[in-house]
């Protein structure tokens, strides 16, 4: 156990009066998601032979990307104090948009793209203004938005096109240079890293220096931890939930066009049911279901453990009749390893 | 008045000197970024293809569909291609996403771990079309089944197992027309599925007058009660094609239930079907023989790699339409039942 305070070239002086630095390492919402990282990449490199191979790595970073942008966007908004059934149906809305635009009325792919962003931060504004305007949870509210954009996508696709995928946007005006910027892959050495991974770098990134950093992250905290106390100290509380509602819609739209501008084509019905994989990323990476503590980077892990599973059952070759319950017992192991080391943290805080 | 402490999360004094120490590394990630190169969407594979010369083993096959898991119809996929693997003493290894982009990072994997022939189901070719042209030109054969007859050959792959979705869906149809049926509703389980729309296409337009639903595979209740309340609301109707086995079934408990005289007719086999037409209930079911579809991509490829063989110059294989029956329902059942129809 000590030895996870060993990191590198840390030359700290410790007040003699503060917590140590190994008691301050675990009160870190990340903690037992970068443990829970760090076990099942082992545990993988270990058991498979392709695991740690250029292409495998692509492979599992490539899978872990599209799903951590969304948890990092997903986790704010649950510290913040709400879920976003939404967001997993957005990451095909706002794909459908584009495709249909791009393709079926002939647009610039960038117009088409600048179109489907405004649709979701309309989509995303509407759910906020919803939630703090009627004080019903957002679980029900979110759930609606959900069922609504579920139907608009299969009707409107059906509607415009006759068929229930559009493709054909490779040949679209603007296309090459969209797809640098969400699809195109960047090769370091063998291993060609698509564009969402180096998104979801970014994204990670800028998340959490808004969270420790900001007064926005402040803010954040404050709604998730107590609604009443954070609007007495003046914090604006509408505007911040709104603001986090949206940021899970733009989530969704930045997905939504990396898997267009990759794949060319969109099916009517994706994205139906991720909205839960992106809770459970960011539940395993220290986000509470009750809000008002968790971290972005601890989401990013999350969405890696979930990615590097994902793909390491298939690398182990075990039989795909079992892959959800394997899938399954690995995130109960995560969360219940971040339970306990929730529950020392808590005990150093008194 | 409770007083509120904002937990600003200060970073600990570790994390920051790490950041400290870090800038010695940074000239060396910017070194890393710059030797980088970068290659625009869909083009990330090699110009040069490496298609295996000289003949020799099947090792290894990676079967990766478009299936939910679970789905009695690629249940017989599976069964398929494992037996084949098990007569020719070849490794299967069979996975599914119903998702395109996750198939398409299944496909990947299946290139990552290096094998030796690769089956795929394309319900949504353009999706797929970078990771199977990645894997055909690190010289895996690729065979396509079920479905993206049309792009198979364009993607490099050296055949396709399956069958034409809108002759089917025309025979299916025409037949239900020549039992004298005037009106047809068409049932589609599968939202995004390319297949199920030109078998509903085929089968309208041969039958002349027909309208389709949407329901969900996934939620058997419910698919019932709109088929229930479709088959109320117009009293018109008396014939119903499902496109699946699980969904026939249903299809017959709410011909029952809204006292219906409507036929029902099915696409693809299970036990259920089976009794269904014993007892009169189904007039027929297209079988399009999938068994064949698991079966025979891996007698392909088998072919291809030790003999250097292309089946049928690489022109699509074609599994069905097969018709069952009140005629021929006795002899399959049992090869339902055993999970091979």
């Amino acid at each position: 156990m000590s030895t996870a305070t060993k990191t590198s070239d840390v030359t700290v002086s410790e007040p003699p009066e503060g917590p140590s630095l190994f008691q301050r390492l675990i009160v870190r919402p990340e903690i037992g998601a970068l443990l829970g990282a760090l076990l099942v990449f082992a545990f993988f490199s270990i058991i498979t032979d392709r695991f740690l191979s250029a292409l495998g790595i692509a492979t599992w970073l490539d899978d872990s990307s599209t799903l951590g942008i969304m948890a990092v966007a997903v986790a704010l908004l649950m510290i913040g104090g709400e879920f976003d059934l939404s967001a997993g149906v957005m990451t095909a809305s706002t794909a459908l948009v584009t495709a249909l635009l791009a393709v079926n009325a002939g647009w610039n792919v960038w117009a088409a793209l600048v179109v489907s962003l405004v649709f979701a931060l309309t989509v995303g504004a509407f759910n906020g203004w919803l939630v703090m305007r009627t004080g019903l949870p957002s679980f029900i509210v979110t759930l609606g938005t959900f069922l609504a954009l579920q139907g608009l996508n299969l009707g409107v696709t059906r509607l415009v096109t006759g068929t229930v995928q559009v493709s054909g946007i490779r040949s679209a005006d603007g296309y090459n240079s969209a797809g640098w910027v969400f699809a195109s892959t960047l090769n370091i050495g063998d291993t060609h890293l698509q564009a969402s991974v180096v998104w979801w770098i970014v994204l990670t990134a800028i998340a959490a220096v808004v969270l420790v950093r900001t007064k926005f992250g402040n803010w954040i905290f404050a709604v998730g931890g107590s609604l009443p106390s954070a609007r007495a100290v003046g914090v604006p509380a509408d505007r911040t939930k709104i603001v986090l509602f949206m940021t899970t819609a733009f989530a969704g739209w930045v997905v939504g066009s990396c898997s267009i501008l990759r794949f060319a084509s969109v099916q009517a019905n994706q994205g139906v049911g991720l909205e839960l994989h992106y809770i459970i990323a960011a539940v395993v990476g220290g986000c509470l279901l009750t809000g008002g503590f968790g971290s972005a980077i601890g989401a990013a892990l999350g969405a890696l453990i979930f990615g590097m599973a994902r793909q390491g059952i298939v690398f182990a070759r075990w039989d795909s009749d079992w892959f959800m319950l394997f899938l399954g017992v690995l995130l109960l192991a995560a969360v219940l390893v971040n339970n306990r080391f929730q529950k020392r943290a808590e005990r150093v805080r008194r | 008045m409770t007083t509120m402490s904002l937990r600003a999360h200060r970073l600990a004094p570790g994390v920051m000197s790490w950041w400290r120490g870090s800038r010695r590394i940074l000239p060396w990630v910017a070194a890393t970024a710059v030797l980088a190169a970068c290659s625009g969407p869909g083009t990330d594979a090699p110009a040069s293809t490496q298609s295996p010369i000289a003949a020799g083993t099947l090792n290894s096959v990676a079967v990766v569909t478009h299936g939910s898991p679970g789905d009695a119809f690629w249940n017989v996929v599976k069964n398929g291609a494992e037996a084949a693997g098990k007569d020719l003493g070849v490794r299967v290894e069979y996975n599914s996403a119903g998702d395109p982009g996750q198939q398409a990072k299944l496909i990947d994997n299946a290139v990552a771990q290096g094998v030796d022939g690769l089956v795929v189901s394309m319900a949504n070719p353009e999706a797929l079309r970078p990771s199977i042209e990645k894997a055909v030109t690190a010289g895996i054969p690729v065979v396509t089944i079920n479905s993206g007859e049309s792009e198979s050959a364009k993607f490099g792959a050296i055949g396709h197992v399956g069958q034409s979705e809108s002759l089917a869906g025309q025979s299916a149809g025409k037949r239900l027309a020549d039992a004298g049926r005037k009106k047809l509703l068409c049932v589609i389980h599968e939202a995004g599925n390319i297949g199920a729309n030109q078998r509903c296409e085929g089968a309208t337009k041969a039958f002349g007058n027909g309208s389709t639903l949407q329901v969900d595979i996934n939620n058997p209740t419910d698919a019932q009660s709109r088929i229930k309340g479709a088959l109320e609301a117009d009293r018109s109707i008396d014939a119903v094609l499902t496109l699946n086995s699980q969904v026939a079934a249903r299809a017959v408990d709410a011909v029952r239930e809204s006292q219906s005289a409507a036929t029902v007719a099915t696409f693809d086999l299970n036990t259920d079907v089976v009794d269904a037409i014993r007892a009169g209930k189904l007039l027929f079911a297209v079988d399009q023989q999938q068994f064949e579809q698991g079966y025979l991509p891996v007698v392909l490829l088998q072919l291809s790699r030790t003999n250097l063989n292309l089946v049928g110059g690489g022109a699509p294989v074609q599994t069905g339409p097969a018709f069952v029956d009140k005629n021929n329902v006795d002899a399959v059942a049992a090869l339902v039942a055993q999970g091979t129809r």
